[in-house]
C-alpha cells in the first residue's frame, strides 16, 4: 500500500540565479549561477550527486534538446541526467523526479535544475511556435495571454461577475505581486505599480492588459535533495521536507466534453485534492502559511485561489480585493513577487517557487520574511486552461 | 426536362468604399474619381475562391444536401495551378467523393458559363444526376487602376438536373474568337487590358449580337421575348447599348452590381443569373451571356417551380449583409499589395504536413466529428476512446457531420499579441448544440454585438498561408449567426 511522499525527502540545498533580461549570459552561465549557490548551501561536493534532472520548457529554443546542456554546463561526473519537459510544470517535475529517486533509495543525493533562456528571442512574450504537426491543422494561432484570457470570459459568464470588478481584482493581484517583487533583489521586475496603472495598461488579450501578464525571463533555479536522516547527519537544522507532490494532466474532457465551463482549472482541482490528502491537510486556508502559484496572468492566480480551496467558488474576487492574499493577509501569495515579478523562465519557475519556500522556512527571506511560516504550497500550470498540466508541491518544516 | 434546380451566392461581408481608393490615388490618376461610386465586395484575408465557392454552393444546396454527384468549379483566380479546386470544394461540402465527377474550368471570363454548359451536357447525358456548377473569383488588381475601382470578389452556384427543375434549359449557342480585350500571362498577378472603346465597339457590340441572334433564331424567339438578359461587363453602359441594339426591353437587362459588388470576373454571369432567378416568374425567358475570347449564350425558361427552391441568403441576402470598410490599407494588406512588415511573430515556419493533412481531412476539410454508439456523446475530432468519462468506450465512434451545426461561444478573447493578418485574433471555446465542443478561431467578429453566449455557425476558411512555399491550409471557423 503506497504511503505517499510525506517527510521522506528533505531539501538539502537550493540556489536561484537572478531572473531577468540576462543579455550577457548563456544558459550554462545561468545554470552555474544557481548551482554554485545550491551546492554551497547543501554542503556537499559535486561528485556526491548521483543523478540529475534538467527542466526546460521550450527546449527547441535556445537551451537545446536532451540533458546534455545540464551535464555539460556543470561538468557533472558522467552521472545519469534526464531532461524533463512538461510545459510550465517542468521545474516541479524535475523536482518530483529527484525526490522520487531519493525516496526509492536509488540514490542519496539528487539534483533538480530548471533553466530557460527566452530573452534571445528578439521580441517580448513567449516564442511563437508550432503546436505539433496535427494540432497546427486546427488549433487557433494563440498567444499565452490569449488562451488564459478565456478564463476571464468563462468566469464572468458563470458568476455574472461585473467585468469592471473582475478587472479591478486582477489589477489588485498584480499590484500585490509588484509590491512583493520590489523587496526581492533577484526579481526581474522590482518596481511597485498602482491599481490605476494596471487598469489602464494597453490591452494584450481582452481583458488581459500588459500588467496582467508575468515577465518572460532568463533564469535558473535548482535543488539538491536527500533523506531527512542524511540531512541531519550532515548537521543540518531547520530541515525542510516534501509533504506532497502531485500532478494532473488533462485527458481531453475539458476541451471535448460538454461539462467544463471555462471558469476554473479542472486539473488543479484534481491535483490539489490528492496533494492535501498526501500532506494530511484538512483546512488549507488555516494550515497553509503561504502559496506560490502559477500567476502567468492575474486571472490565472485569481481562479487558482478557488481551485486550491483557499476561496469559495465565485469568492476569489472579493477575497483578493479584501487583501486575503496580500503580504500581510491571511494566506500570502507570491511573497517573492511570483511569476509576475520574479519572472518566468519556464523550466526554472517551479524550482524558483520552492526556493522561496525554502528560504522562508529557514528565516532567510530578508525584507519579505513572513512570521513563522510552517507549511507552503507551490502550483504550476502549463498549457491552456482547457488542456493542461497542473503540478502541486507541498513543502514545510520537517517538524510541521 | 433538364435545367437549373437551385441557385445560391456568396459575397464577402467586407465592402470597400470605392471613395477611399480614389481619395488615396486621385492625385496620381484623377479619372479614378469618376469611378468612385458605391462599394465593392472584397475578401477578408482568410477568404479565397475556394472558401467562397464552398459558401455559395452551401447557400445553393441547403444544409446537409449531399446528393450532387458532379461538381465543376470555374474561376481564373483559384489559389492553385495544380490542385483541383473542385475536389477541395466537394470535400468541404461533404459530397460523396467515392462516386463523383469533378473538374475545374478556367482561363476565360466565360469559364463559368462554359462550366454551366458542360454541366447541362453531363446532366442531359445522365452521367450525373445532380451537377453543382460554382463560379468564384478573388480578383487581384494593381493599385490605382480602373480594375481596382471596378473588380469585386464573390461566388455563385447552381445545381443542374432533371428533378424539380426551376429553370428549364432551352438551347445554347457558342462561338470562339481570339479577341484579346485583356490577358493575364503565366506568372502575372494582374490583368493587362486594352482600350475600352475598342473592347466595346469591336468586342461586345459585335461578338455578343452575333451569338445571341444565332441562338434566338435557333430557338425561334425574338429579343422582345427575353425577360432577363444576363451579361457581365465592367463597362457600365454596354448592357443598355446591347439591349438597344438587340431589341431587348429595358427591364430585361440585369443590373451588373457595379456599385454594390464590383465585377466578379468569371463568377459574375452566375452571380447575375442567381440575382435574376430571385425575381423570375414562371415562363420567363432568361438569356445568359458569357463573354471572353468568344461568346456563350444560354437560354432558360422559368418553370412553375421557380419560387419553390430559394437559397438561404442568395444575392439579395448577401448584399444586405455587407459591412462598409473604409480602411484601404486593410484591403491592400489582405491582397498583398503592400510590402508590409508583419513582425517576428509571423516568421514561424508554416509548413503543411501533407500526410497529416490527408489523414485528418474528414475533420479538417469536412468538419466531421463522431458520435459514440455506446453512450451517444458527440465529440470533435473523432478519437479512439469516447471523451465521456462515464463511458470511455473504445472504437465506438461513428462519423458525425457537424459542418451545419450551430453552437454558442463559451469562452473567448480578442488576442492583440499573436500574429494575425486581421488583428485582434478572436478565438474561443464553441459548444455545439447537440454535443461536441472545440477551441476554434472566430471570424468576422462585430465587437459591438459579440460576447460570451452568442450563437455561431462554422464556415470553411483559410487557416494559414505558407508564403514560403505558396501553400495554404483550410479549416473551419466560427462566425456569429446573423
Amino acid at each position: 500500500m503506497a504511503t505517499g511522499i510525506k517527510d521522506k525527502v528533505a531539501i538539502l540545498g537550493m540556489g536561484c540565479s537572478k531572473f531577468g533580461e540576462r543579455w550577457d549570459c548563456e544558459p550554462a552561465d545561468l545554470m552555474a549561477e544557481a548551482f554554485e549557490e545550491c551546492i554551497k548551501d547543501a554542503g556537499i561536493e559535486k561528485k556526491q550527486i548521483e543523478a540529475a534532472w534538467q527542466a526546460t520548457g521550450i527546449d527547441t529554443f535556445n537551451v537545446g534538446p536532451g540533458a546534455i546542456p545540464l551535464s555539460m554546463a556543470l561538468r557533472l561526473p558522467n552521472i545519469p541526467v534526464t531532461k524533463i519537459e512538461n510545459y510550465c510544470a517542468s521545474g516541479t517535475e524535475a523536482f518530483r523526479a529527484a525526490t522520487y529517486a531519493v525516496a526509492s533509495g536509488a540514490c542519496d543525493f539528487a539534483l533538480a535544475l530548471g533553466v530557460e533562456k527566452l530573452k534571445d528571442m528578439g521580441y517580448g512574450g513567449l516564442p511563437q511556435r508550432s503546436r505539433g504537426v496535427t494540432n497546427d491543422l486546427h488549433f487557433p494561432n494563440v498567444s499565452a495571454p490569449g488562451v488564459f484570457a478565456q478564463l476571464a470570459a468563462g468566469y464572468t459568464a458563470k458568476y455574472s461577475t461585473n467585468k469592471e470588478d473582475l478587472k479591478r481584482a486582477m489589477a489588485h493581484v498584480s499590484v500585490k505581486s509588484h509590491a512583493n517583487g520590489a523587496k526581492n533583489p533577484k526579481a526581474h521586475l522590482q518596481r511597485s505599480i498602482t491599481e490605476d496603472q494596471a487598469m489602464r495598461a494597453p490591452m494584450i488579450a481582452e481583458p488581459i492588459g500588459l500588467f496582467d501578464c508575468c515577465g518572460v525571463s532568463d533564469g535558473a533555479a535548482c535543488a539538491i535533495v536527500t533523506t531527512p536522516e542524511i540531512a541531519k547527519s550532515l548537521g543540518k537544522h531547520d530541515i525542510v521536507t516534501v509533504k506532497a507532490l502531485q500532478l494532473c494532466v488533462s485527458n481531453g474532457e475539458e476541451v471535448g466534453f460538454n461539462d467544463w465551463d471555462g471558469s476554473y482549472i479542472a486539473t488543479t482541482r484534481h491535483a490539489v485534492k490528492r496533494a492535501y490528502a498526501e500532506a494530511g491537510i484538512k483546512n488549507p486556508r488555516e494550515e497553509l502559511s503561504m502559496t506560490e502559484v502559477h500567476d502567468c496572468f492575474s486571472i490565472t492566480e485569481l481562479v487558482t485561489m478557488e481551485d486550491l480551496g483557499l476561496s469559495a467558488d465565485g469568492g476569489a474576487v472579493k477575497d483578493v480585493l479584501d487583501g486575503v492574499f496580500d503580504a500581510d493577509g491571511e494566506v500570502p501569495c507570491q511573497i517573492d513577487g511570483g511569476l509576475k515579478c520574479f519572472g518566468h523562465p519556464i523550466g526554472a519557475s517551479g524550482l524558483r517557487m520552492l526556493y522561496e519556500m525554502y528560504l522562508q522556512f529557514q528565516g532567510r527571506a530578508g525584507e519579505r520574511q513572513l512570521s513563522d511560516p510552517r507549511l507552503g504550497l507551490t502550483h504550476n500550470l502549463g498549457g491552456f486552461p482547457y488542456q493542461n498540466v497542473s503540478s502541486i508541491a507541498v513543502v514545510g518544516r520537517h517538524d510541521a | 426536362m433538364i435545367g437549373i434546380t437551385a441557385y445560391g451566392a456568396y459575397l464577402p461581408r467586407m465592402r470597400l468604399q470605392k471613395k477611399v481608393i480614389a481619395d488615396a490615388n486621385g492625385w496620381f490618376d484623377a479619372s479614378l474619381k469618376g469611378l468612385a461610386r458605391g462599394e465593392k465586395a472584397v475578401c477578408n484575408w482568410d477568404e479565397d475562391a475556394i472558401t467562397m465557392a464552398v459558401e455559395a454552393a452551401s447557400d445553393c444546396l441547403g444544409a446537409g444536401d449531399k446528393s450532387a454527384d458532379a461538381l465543376i468549379f470555374a474561376s481564373t483566380s483559384g489559389p492553385f495551378l495544380d490542385r483541383q479546386h473542385s475536389v477541395v470544394v466537394a470535400e468541404a461540402l461533404n459530397l460523396e467523393i467515392d462516386a463523383i465527377r469533378t473538374a475545374d474550368v478556367t482561363a476565360s471570363q466565360r469559364a463559368a458559363t462554359s462550366a454551366l454548359l458542360f454541366g447541362l451536357d453531363i446532366a442531359a447525358a445522365k452521367s450525373a444526376s445532380q451537377v453543382v456548377v460554382v463560379g468564384s473569383e478573388h480578383r487581384r488588381t494593381q493599385v490605382a487602376t480602373r480594375e481596382e475601382m471596378l473588380y469585386g470578389d464573390g461566388a455563385a452556384a447552381l445545381t443542374l438536373g432533371n428533378n424539380n427543375v426551376i429553370a428549364e434549359y432551352i438551347d445554347s449557342h457558342c462561338t470562339a474568337d481570339d479577341f484579346v480585350d485583356h490577358y493575364r500571362a503565366d506568372g502575372s498577378k494582374y490583368d493587362y487590358g486594352w482600350e475600352e472603346r475598342w473592347v466595346r465597339d469591336e468586342g461586345y457590340m459585335k461578338i455578343v449580337p452575333k451569338a445571341v441572334n444565332a441562338l434566338l433564331e435557333k430557338a425561334q424567339l425574338t429579343a422582345a421575348d427575353i425577360k432577363h438578359f444576363v451579361l457581365a461587363t465592367d463597362q457600365g453602359r454596354v448592357p443598355a447599348m446591347l439591349g438597344k441594339a438587340l431589341g431587348l426591353s429595358g427591364e430585361a437587362i440585369a443590373d451588373n452590381l457595379l456599385e454594390s459588388v464590383g465585377i466578379t470576373g468569371a463568377a459574375h454571369p452566375l452571380l447575375l443569373l442567381a440575382h435574376r432567378l430571385e425575381q423570375a416568374q414562371p415562363n420567363d425567358l432568361i438569356l445568359v451571356v458569357g463573354f471572353g475570347q468568344g461568346c456563350d449564350t444560354i437560354l432558360f425558361r422559368a418553370t412553375d417551380a421557380i419560387g419553390s427552391k430559394t437559397p438561404q441568403y442568395g444575392v439579395s441576402g448577401h448584399l444586405a449583409r455587407g459591412r462598409a470598410e473604409e480602411n484601404y490599407n486593410k484591403f491592400q494588406s489582405f491582397n498583398e499589395l503592400l510590402d508590409k512588415g508583419l513582425g517576428k511573430r509571423a516568421e514561424v515556419d508554416k509548413q503543411s504536413f501533407l500526410t497529416a493533412m490527408y489523414r485528418n481531412r474528414a475533420f479538417t476539410t469536412g468538419f466531421k466529428g463522431a458520435k459514440c454508439s455506446a453512450c451517444g456523446t458527440v465529440q470533435i475530432p473523432k478519437h479512439k476512446y469516447c471523451v465521456n468519462p462515464e463511458c470511455g468506450a473504445g472504437d465506438t465512434q461513428d462519423e458525425h457531420p457537424m459542418s451545419n451545426a450551430v453552437g454558442h461561444v463559451a469562452t473567448w478573447t480578442a488576442d492583440e499579441l499573436t500574429f494575425d493578418f486581421n488583428p485582434p485574433a478572436y478565438f474561443g471555446m464553441v459548444v455545439f448544440d447537440g454535443g461536441g465542443r472545440l477551441m476554434m478561431d472566430i471570424a468576422e467578429v462585430d465587437p459591438e454585438t459579440f460576447d460570451t453566449g452568442v450563437q455561431v455557425g462554422v464556415h470553411f476558411r483559410v487557416k494559414q498561408i505558407d508564403s514560403q512555399r505558396g501553400f495554404r491550409k483550410y479549416f473551419w471557423k466560427a462566425i456569429q449567426v446573423q
